[in-house]
């Protein structure tokens, strides 16, 4: 419809005002992000008396000083990578096979398996259960609770499934002549023609592994296996409900606020450089392959 | 050879030629087995005394009386009222925030305009809640934040948000809209792109404007997408963003941030009653599953449209 040329004054007006409203709307997406780096960058005095607006007021490094020392706050970074390079390898390695294997025709029984992949959708125990059946399993307060206990879920096997079934069985005959076995096949023929699919699921995996929270808040108890996020919670919380540390720090050249918002950039900034690479993936219809069972 | 010997050397042989594709079935089936199925087993505590030491199986049977305790319980009816009244505001709010900016995008005539919003807009799905929350206690407190400071050019005093009851609903919803519209309106323009082109060629050629065409054209023709994402939301309705909430609540705003799945936090993981907290996550889980199965059904019937 870009091409198309605005034939009436109305058009005319109409698009621009859209093109107004829209940019209003991406103004007000971007400007947390800015204040918060506004704030991060601002002396606690600045930032206490609410001055900063756009940019910094009375520039400071002293909230990221505060930060950068703290060996809890690397430690979580590092756990953070585990949980999320691990969760994902994890989660790739059950869900391509399982979704190539639910694809296959001559798989007996074919429609209940899937059937029972589906059903999670619709049906889950809900948090107590799930929680009791992990002490059970002894995975509480351990690396791989986090890792295994999230590493499937229904959406990303049916949406790699359907984009197995699209692929034409004339690109597998071949290599079945040359006397090639399943496992071949899926590896040598399924998963180079599946790279967008597989690329997205991946990407599914690691943000919900990167930004995952409550699981490994009420999971972890032990304070050297928290990710980031829990960390993160933990100082936020403290921050904000001690105003007696609050009051204390008036006049030095750090404050709750300014301490918050430099571990917010700091956790943010690994997902920007990310974002680029990433990005080619959105406009893909393939967001909506899962939907359409 | 009888019937049942045939079968049963059937099915050896096709278990001797297609043994692969169930070795790599297997680990995706001991998954949902061991995580998600497992603990379906173990719902069944909500009907019984469940205690840590005589296990799932060995604890006796109650059946119903958590569910009764649970309705006669304020903090729960409180719960569900809350649940109920955040999910229709994010239906009548957050849902056509999307179709909405998609539309929008759509009648950008400008390529790079239409990529640098986009590249902004989706950027706020990608960062977590434990952020989104951070950034909201940042921006609405009371000495600091940017919301206070901007009030207080015009002269109102300082308001503390996130200690006001009747703020909690406005500010959750909001953040949901800031965080997600963006991303969420991707399905909603993949859609838009399948729309036959022909079919503005020649409104355009009967001299129909572009507000007419978007009403006419491409909000009909995305009408089944809109719908699929309609049963997805009614679906899981009742999850409206519970962390955020555990984020951003606080006591003195129990009163209309406490959501069932909360509750079931506080109940079950906080104060280990987990046979009461399990009746209401069921109760949760039988509503959910009531809902989408409805929706799907209304929508087949009308639309001929389903998620399966």
């Amino acid at each position: 419809m870009s091409n198309m040329n605005l034939y009436s004054r109305g058009d005319k007006f109409f698009v621009r005002i859209n093109m107004v409203l829209v940019g209003l709307f991406t103004l007000a997406t971007l400007y947390p992000f800015i204040y918060i780096a506004a704030v991060s960058l601002s002396s606690g005095m600045a930032a206490r008396s609410g001055v900063v607006v756009l940019t910094p007021v009375e520039t400071t490094l002293a909230a990221y000083q505060t930060i950068l020392v703290q060996s809890e706050f690397w430690i979580s970074y590092l756990n953070t990578f585990i949980y999320t390079i691990g969760g994902t390898i994890m989660s790739l390695l059950i869900v391509i096979p399982g979704a190539y294997a639910l694809s296959r025709p001559q798989l007996l029984g074919r429609k209940y398996w899937n059937l029972i992949v589906a059903f999670t959708m619709w049906f889950n125990a809900g948090m107590i259960p799930f929680w009791l059946n992990m002490r059970d399993l002894g995975l509480l307060d351990s690396y791989w609770g986090i890792i295994i206990g999230f590493a499937v879920n229904a959406f990303n096997i049916i949406l790699l499934r359907n984009f197995f079934e699209s692929i034409p069985s004339s690109f597998e005959e071949a290599a079945r002549m040359d006397g090639a076995n399943e496992f071949q096949i899926l590896w040598k023929v399924f998963i180079p023609l599946s790279k967008p699919a597989i690329a997205t699921i991946t990407l599914f995996c690691v943000v919900a592994r990167w930004n995952g929270f409550f699981w490994a808040m009420i999971l972890l108890q032990d304070e050297d296996k928290v990710p980031l996020q829990v960390f993160l919670r933990k100082t936020i919380a403290e921050l904000s409900d001690d105003h007696e540390f609050s009051a204390s720090l008036l006049t030095s050249a750090f404050s709750a606020e300014t301490v918050n918002a430099a571990i917010i950039v700091c956790s943010i900034i690994p997902v920007l450089l990310f974002y680029p690479f990433i990005q080619k993936y959105f406009n893909k219809g393939i967001l909506l392959g899962g939907v359409k069972e | 050879m009888t019937n049942l010997q045939k079968k049963s050397r059937w099915l050896i042989e096709h278990f001797k030629k297609e043994w692969q594709i169930y070795v790599l079935l297997a680990p995706a089936m001991i998954w949902f087995f061991t995580f998600l199925y497992t603990p379906m087993y173990g719902l069944q505590i909500a009907f019984k005394d469940y205690s840590i030491f005589k296990g799932i199986a060995g604890s006796p049977w109650i059946g119903f009386e958590h569910f009764q305790t649970l309705f006669e319980n304020d903090d729960f009816i409180r719960a569900i009222k809350n649940t109920a009244i955040l999910s229709a505001y994010n239906l009548l709010f957050a849902f056509p925030a999307p179709i909405i900016l998609a539309l929008m995008f759509n009648e950008i005539l400008k390529e790079w305009y239409k990529k640098g919003a986009q590249t902004i807009v989706y950027l706020p799905h990608f960062i977590s809640t434990v952020i989104l929350a951070g950034i909201v206690i940042t921006a609405f407190s009371p000495s600091a934040g940017i919301v206070n400071t901007v009030l207080g050019w015009f002269g109102v005093d300082p308001v503390y948000f996130l200690s006001k009851p009747e703020w909690f609903r406005p500010i959750f919803i909001g953040a949901g809209i800031w965080q997600e519209a963006g991303f969420a309106s991707i399905v909603f323009l993949a859609a838009i792109a399948g729309v036959n082109p022909s079919l503005y060629e020649s409104a355009a050629v009967d001299g129909a404007s572009r507000w007419q065409m978007m009403w006419k054209i491409t909000i009909p023709s995305i009408l089944p997408t809109i719908l699929i994402m309609l049963i997805i939301r009614i679906g899981n309705l009742l999850e409206v963003s519970f962390e955020l909430v555990i984020l951003l609540y606080q006591p003195a705003t129990y009163v209309t941030a406490d959501v069932v799945n909360t509750f079931i936090y506080r109940q079950g993981i906080q104060s280990g009653q987990y046979d009461l907290a399990a009746a209401a996550g069921l109760f949760n889980a039988v509503v959910a599953f009531i809902l989408v199965m409805t929706a799907n059904t209304i929508s087949k019937r009308y639309s001929r449209t389903s998620l399966w």
